[in-house]
């Protein structure tokens, strides 16, 4: 009885404060930070992406003198569908979240992007790499933020085609990320005049790739293409190196390489790797700065492209929830599309109707050793890819929000 | 020469790299092999065990400048003593009840273990270096074999091999084979049984961490590289028949051949297929290939 009386003396109070307050469910705007905690992505993600969102909610408050009262929870998924969707259903049903951020590993994000769009929430995707978020599964309640498998493909794929490496060879993680990934950069490949020679499926996480990497070898392709991320990734790199394939000739093309995953390999063995970013810690004053005050906030530890992405995109969604003056899930992705994107990390910007956040993408090639000034100093900027060829133009794709 | 539509050289590779992993399944599954068939635990700590072995080489070379050779010597003797004060403290107490208690207190101590390590060095993992005198490759004609791996075989076969002699055919071994039988009549002759058991985890866990140190230059040292190993190398004992000592080497390599094998016909079913032959063993033959049913 007491507590119904509460509640209605809370409901009652709310329906006479500002306008705007009363269009915020419950008060706050609660954010979901979910993505792999404990497995192989949670140096790239992780805390790591809490503490992004809650430098960007303290960030954004300070700036905009908002009233927004803005909480921010994570959660670990696993890199597993069914976990993901369960918390992901958890929060929006009665833990009362408005917005899930981050969510690495494409089949979990796929999951989160669904229930989204059921729940009327909204999902602001920064971990995930496949491009069919904003394609075939694209919805009007899904922003993609960070990158994705076309962009990897024609930023990576296209500058190693383009400088002679037209055979290859793939070593795909076998889910929903890898397979992706796989079909982007094969058809850059084939469209740049390239040839795929070969392609093995490999179980996700694999430790060991040695027997996968000599049927590359044996393949003879210029270069092998590492379809996979992560520890994946290292472990076929590590091993590349070991096997002496690199000495051999062949060259690797990493294709989803993180910072924080050099910095695992060391190096020595990473030298020479071309990759593509859209954000790098050493691009400008802003990005410097921003960089060392996350660093300190996470125990020394540089960020990975995802935790800037999480950051940049937790303040646009904040301008949209005071722009919208609401923080329903279906109007919010409205505004943020409309809204143009705005901050330190990624500069100027804008969402397009398909969800995709366009901006500069980076072709870099990792240092040797000896031109590396310490821990971090890890890239070279070979190409900026400008925002309107980094990603999927979108007379090619196949959203069904693009009209044509 | 074609086998399989497979070029028989390329073929020769992917066996070759079958036994290397084979060596690592080999060198873990003796190790519970040993403890479950001497102190029937099932030592679901063994996967972070191996862990703490690479774990500790890495800190050796960069903290105090130990090098590999001196890790190899090290390294099982230090987390072998920490297995000594596992078995002392806590796993002692368990030999009366059932099996599944000490299951899942070490199943618990695992997930301790490496929640702790993955809070103090992240996910990705430390790169370690192969040994000096082992960069480089063999040149087999056939394939390259880099000398570190060749060295894994090496040191795995001589390590398996010497721990199933002492154990099946010295008089050391038949106490402690005896000690297991009826521990009561061991002790009535004067020999100290608990001391003999608690040894017996304590070179168990040394055996597993010997196989985290021959692991480091070859994967990441990763706080969840035991993770994943641990339950091939289960399935591995489970088909061996759980307790036997040359049914866990054998079958180890034997494993590691079949995955290498698949890896190449079937790539999407290579770390599934340990598990389906541990099925079809259980169906046909319950206590495993080398296992007596008790």
């Amino acid at each position: 009885m007491n507590r119904k009386l509460i509640a209605m003396a809370a409901t009652l109070a709310c329906a006479f404060t500002g306008a705007a307050q009363a269009q915020i469910s419950d008060g706050i705007v609660k954010i979901g930070v979910l993505n792999d905690m404990s497995g192989v992505y949670s140096d790239i993600t992780g805390q790591g992406s809490v503490t992004a969102a809650k430098m960007a909610v303290e960030d954004y408050l300070k700036a905009s003198k908002s009233a927004l009262k803005v909480e921010v929870v994570g959660a670990d998924h696993q890199n597993k569908p069914d976990v993901g969707s369960n918390i992901t259903r958890q929060w929006y049903d009665a833990d009362k979240v408005d917005m899930v951020v981050d969510v690495p590993t494409s089949s979990v994000a796929l999951a989160v992007s669904q229930i989204s769009k059921e729940k009327g929430k909204i999902h602001v995707n920064t971990g995930g790499a496949t491009s069919d978020l904003t394609g075939k599964s694209c919805n009007a309640n899904t922003i993609h933020w960070l990158y994705d498998t076309y962009m990897l493909a024609n930023g990576t794929g296209k500058a190693i085609v383009k400088n002679g490496g037209n055979t290859w060879f793939f070593l795909t993680a076998d889910y929903a990320f890898g397979q992706a990934l796989e079909r982007d950069t094969e058809a850059v490949v084939v469209k740049n005049g390239g040839k795929v020679l070969g392609k093995v499926r490999t179980p996700f996480p694999t430790q060991d790739f040695s027997s996968f990497l000599l049927q590359a070898q044996a393949s003879k392709a210029k270069i092998i293409g590492l379809a996979n991320a992560g520890g994946d990734t290292t472990n076929s790199i590590k091993q590349a190196y070991e096997f002496g394939i690199t000495k051999g000739g062949q060259n690797l093309a990493g294709l989803l390489v993180f910072l924080p995953d050099v910095h695992a390999l060391g190096l020595e063995k990473a030298q020479g790797l071309l990759l593509t970013e859209t954000f790098y810690w050493d691009l400008n004053d802003g990005t410097r700065a921003w960089s060392k005050r996350f660093a300190a906030a996470n125990g020394g530890k540089y960020p990975s492209m995802n935790h800037a992405g999480v950051y940049a995109s937790v303040i646009h969604y904040l301008k949209a929830v005071d722009a919208a003056k609401t923080d329903d899930g279906t109007k919010v992705t409205a505004q943020m599309k409309t809204l143009p994107t705005d901050d330190v990390l990624f500069g100027k910007g804008t969402i397009r109707q398909d969800g995709r956040k366009l901006h500069p993408a980076y072709l870099f090639e990792v240092k040797k050793p000896s031109e590396s000034k310490g821990p971090y100093d890890y890239y070279k900027l070979m190409a900026t890819i400008p925002a309107d060829e980094a990603f999927r133009p979108l007379s090619e794709s196949d959203c069904p929000l693009v009209k044509k | 020469m074609e086998i399989f539509g497979i070029p028989s050289q390329a073929l020769f590779g992917q066996l070759l790299i079958g036994l290397i992993n084979g060596s690592f399944y080999a060198l873990l599954s003796l190790g519970l092999a040993v403890i479950f068939g001497l102190l029937n635990i099932i030592n679901f700590t063994h996967g972070a065990q191996y862990m703490l072995g690479a774990f500790v080489a890495y800190l050796g070379l960069s903290k105090l400048g130990l090098n590999y050779w001196v890790a190899l010597v090290v390294t099982p003797v230090l987390v072998g003593a920490t297995g000594v004060v596992i078995e002392r403290t806590m796993l002692s107490r368990l030999y009366k009840l059932d099996h599944l208690y000490g299951l899942l207190l070490t199943f618990g101590l695992a997930l301790i273990i490496q929640g702790l390590f993955r809070n103090e060095f992240g996910s990705s993992g430390m790169p370690y270096p192969v040994p000096e005198v082992f960069q480089g490759v063999f040149n087999l004609g056939f394939m390259f074999l880099p000398k570190y791996r060749a060295w894994v075989i090496v040191a795995s076969v001589v390590v398996c091999f010497s721990t199933w002699y002492v154990i099946e055919r010295t008089k050391l071994g038949a106490y402690l084979r005896a000690a297991t039988e009826n521990p009561s009549l061991v002790q009535a002759f004067g020999i100290n049984v608990p001391r003999m058991i608690t040894l017996t985890y304590g070179f168990g866990v040394g055996l597993a961490a010997l196989a985290g140190v021959m692991a480091a230059p070859i994967y990441q040292v990763n706080p969840m590289m035991g993770v994943d190993i641990i339950i091939v190398v289960f399935a591995v004992v489970v088909i061996g028949g759980m307790g036997s000592i040359m049914g866990a080497i054998l079958t180890g390599f034997g494993l590691g051949l079949v995955e290498g094998l698949t890896k190449v016909f079937y790539p999407e079913a290579s770390n599934t297929v340990i598990f389906v032959i541990m099925a079809i063993v259980l169906l046909i033959k319950p206590a495993g290939l080398f296992g007596t049913q008790k």
